[in-house]
């Protein structure tokens, strides 16, 4: 007998006002009594509509099932037929608006916590290792290469792998995972747990060589003449986006992306960190997606007083998880909604000391379906801040397509390539964030997996 | 790992180290910079490339002892390795069709400013070099300049090496005197590039900088070495070093490379201190 309980089993959490002084995971995450109440939810359908909401097709009624069996370790497994990294995903995946936005209970009450039975079974197998070495799949004897670490990159040397073939990914940074590891902080994704996914994929036979700018050290024309057969790009989309409004050079102004490089890769927030970063009172984060919520957060978590999110529309059209926003004004984040940055203002020694704003109402539906800000004349105002954190997105880095001769890309620098990842350039598949612009893990992990399998099928028609 | 092949203390507080990093010695070109990682914790600073070998995959960088890590860089020996180092990065030096050229350095701009003056050297360039240093115990490399160059000019602040006066007196001098340079390439503090801009200008003679902003990655991910040319913003990183001068906001750079200037006293100091226990 199904549990037919109209809402999902809470997920134990810091408490608001101690976690916002520290860097631990916020979410504690289900017990096992719980996990199988909880996947007791469960009505397991035959035609399974949550699993045509996953990217890469997780087979959640069948995972579900066995973890309300108790199997917890063939949980797990079942994830990872389809998902490399599954203690990632139950963690940052937008469950609520892929598989649980499909779910039958979702239509009468809550849908089945999906994303967070997923990080159970996850975290329940590596806390109870088998033991068992893991299995080394036999080699095809193709050589392939992966640029980029992060998620894309990774699923694809993951699946790569599995078939055989002799995979090397080329990483940019000192350490492979990309935005998992540099850019979500901490408290929302440990690293170590990114750390023992890649650590499964070395263990499969994937080399990773980091410190290597694919565009610099080596161009993708020179791998192809050092006999890698079929090459993904997954560089994601690194560069920052900056708000064009006078005063951004001020000291004082980061991007989210420095700010959170400073933070999460070099560990700023450590006491012994040598990495520099200045400990702002109170903070103005530009933007509304999981970016800003992460600086937002972080910003706090390094001492903060005060914490602004100033966004241009309302709540209703914030872009990052309703999860995020919800954990953000537990914390005591000050959400400044319908309201722009027009300046940042500066001090004498050059330093941040405010932003001017101005408040906005919603107009008319623009290209993205959106109701457009606009400015309301005179409602100027100042916020009295002395750092700012601009998180209004990013752009694909020009590296590779700077120094990669018949790899067309668009008007907005994002790699083309078709739905299988196939790109201008033979033998050159692409996938992630550099192809669709700043997008989430997920969609990024299911472009790889497709690059993967196009990739299996361009090396074995070749022969 | 990077090993440190040879260790060369130029001046009190000026080191030169060479480093097996053969994948970055390959592509290696003048104006080009590298980040390192002296280890597991450490963070990630960016430095120019002073001089590259090919065939023996060495890349040679010179370091100021200023901050947490350049300080842990001058005390690690040959035979050390460094955890990480990365590149090379940034757009390569541009020379074409250039005749005649002087290169200007200022302190450790000149170890910086040597590849660039033997590229055009070996290229058959007419090239003056001109190195300022504050006084005479602080001149570095002297010998590698005389040969990376035609005519090599050194002045010292208090005029302790017998020329005193400031580089932009030196190459206003040489202009004054009939040199007709197509093109003036200026690496040293940003004050320095700053006032050879201005030195340069009403002849309009081209001039290039080499701007050595704050990163972290080097690649174009974190914006933090961004500054304004032209009026646009350009990322050090992944648009320069090199820059044409005349467009530079030199006040704005200037004032973004001090914000951590506290936390450099900070970590000296923190040094000084730790140094003091030793000797109890």
């Amino acid at each position: 007998m199904a549990n037919m309980s109209p809402v999902k089993n809470p997920i134990p959490e810091q408490d608001p006002n101690v976690r916002n002084k520290n860097f631990l995971e916020v979410s504690l995450g289900y017990d096992e009594a719980t996990a199988v109440d909880e996947a007791q939810r469960c009505l397991n359908c035959k035609h399974k509509p949550c699993v045509g909401g996953c990217p890469v097709n997780v087979q959640i009624p069948d995972f579900i099932s066995l973890i309300k069996e108790g199997k917890f370790l063939e949980a797990n497994a079942k994830i990872k037929e389809t998902s490399s990294l599954p203690a990632v995903c139950g963690r940052v995946c937008p469950q609520e608006s892929q598989c649980e936005s499909k779910c039958v209970r979702g239509i009468k009450g809550e849908p089945v916590a999906i994303g967070r039975l997923e990080r159970f079974a996850a975290d329940y197998a590596m806390a109870h290792p088998t033991g068992e070495a893991v299995e080394v799949p036999v080699s095809n004897g193709h050589k392939v290469a992966v640029v980029g670490a992060g998620p894309a990159g990774l699923t694809c040397a993951g699946d790569l792998v599995a078939k055989g073939y002799d995979v090397t990914v080329f990483e940019v940074l000192h350490t492979a995972g990309g935005v998992l590891m540099y850019g979500i902080p901490e408290f929302r994704l440990p690293k170590a747990i990114v750390q023992k996914e890649i650590d499964t994929l070395k263990a499969k036979g994937v080399k990773f060589v980091l410190n290597f700018v694919v565009g610099r050290t080596e161009t993708i024309d020179d791998l192809f003449a050092e006999g890698y057969e079929a090459i993904f790009v997954g560089s994601g989309a690194g560069l920052p986006n900056f708000m064009r409004v006078p005063g951004e050079g001020y000291n004082g102004v980061y991007s989210a992306n420095e700010y959170l490089t400073r933070v999460n890769l070099m560990k700023a927030y450590k006491e012994d960190s040598d990495t520099p970063i200045y400990h702002a009172k109170k903070v103005a984060v530009f933007g509304g997606g999981n970016v800003a919520m992460d600086a937002a957060r972080c910003a706090k978590r390094m001492g903060a007083e005060d914490v602004y999110i100033v966004y241009r529309r309302s709540e209703a059209e914030l872009p990052a998880r309703a999860e995020e926003v919800h954990h953000a004004k537990e914390e005591g984040i000050i959400f400044k909604l319908l309201a722009a940055p027009i300046e940042v203002l500066g001090d004498d020694d050059f330093h941040v000391k405010g932003v001017r704003c101005q408040n906005m109402e919603l107009g008319e539906p623009d290209a993205s379906g959106r109701r457009r800000p606009v400015a309301i004349e005179g409602s100027e105002f100042i916020l009295d801040v002395d750092a700012v954190i601009v998180a209004i997105g990013t752009s694909p880095n020009p590296l590779i397509r700077t120094t990669t001769p018949g790899l067309d890309t668009n008007r907005k620098g994002c790699i083309v390539a078709d739905e299988d990842g196939a790109t201008s350039k033979e033998g050159v598949f692409a996938g992630g964030d550099t192809v669709t612009g700043a997008a989430t893990v997920i969609l990024a992990m299911g472009a790889g997996k497709k690059a993967a399998a196009a990739m299996d099928e361009y090396i074995q028609n070749k022969k | 790992m990077y090993q440190i092949l040879k260790k060369r203390r130029l001046s009190a507080n000026v080191v030169l180290l060479e480093i097996d990093a053969p994948y970055v010695a390959k592509k290696a070109e003048p104006g080009q910079f590298i980040i390192l990682r002296v280890d597991a914790e450490g963070e990630r600073i960016p430095l120019t490339i002073s001089a590259y070998d090919r065939d023996k995959g060495i890349i040679t960088i010179v370091v100021q002892e200023v901050g947490a890590t350049t300080i842990k860089l001058g005390q690690m020996e040959e035979g050390d390795c460094l955890h990480d180092f990365v590149g090379p990065l940034g757009k390569a030096s541009e020379f074409e069709g250039i005749k005649k050229a002087a290169v200007v350095g200022g302190g450790l701009g000149c170890a910086i400013a040597l590849p660039q003056a033997k590229k055009l050297h070996d290229m058959g360039v007419e090239v003056d070099l001109i190195a300022g240093f504050r006084n005479t115990d602080a001149i570095i490399l002297e010998e590698e300049m005389t040969a990376a160059c035609t005519n090599l000019t050194i002045v010292t602040d208090d005029g302790s090496n017998g020329h005193k006066g400031f580089v932009t007196d030196a190459l206003k001098d040489l202009i004054e005197a009939g040199n007709q340079y197509d093109i003036v390439i200026a690496i040293g503090p940003m004050v320095m590039m700053k006032f050879v801009c201005k030195t340069t200008e009403p002849y309009g003679i081209k001039t290039i900088v080499s701007m050595n902003t704050i990163m972290v990655d080097g690649t174009g991910m974190c914006g933090g070495c961004r500054l304004t040319v032209g009026g646009e913003t350009k990322f050090a990183c992944v648009d320069g070093p090199d820059f044409d001068g005349h467009q530079v906001d030199f006040d704005e750079a200037m004032r973004r490379a001090a914000i951590y200037k506290p936390q450099e006293l900070a970590a000296k100091d923190h040094q000084c201190n730790l140094m003091k226990m030793e000797v109890k």
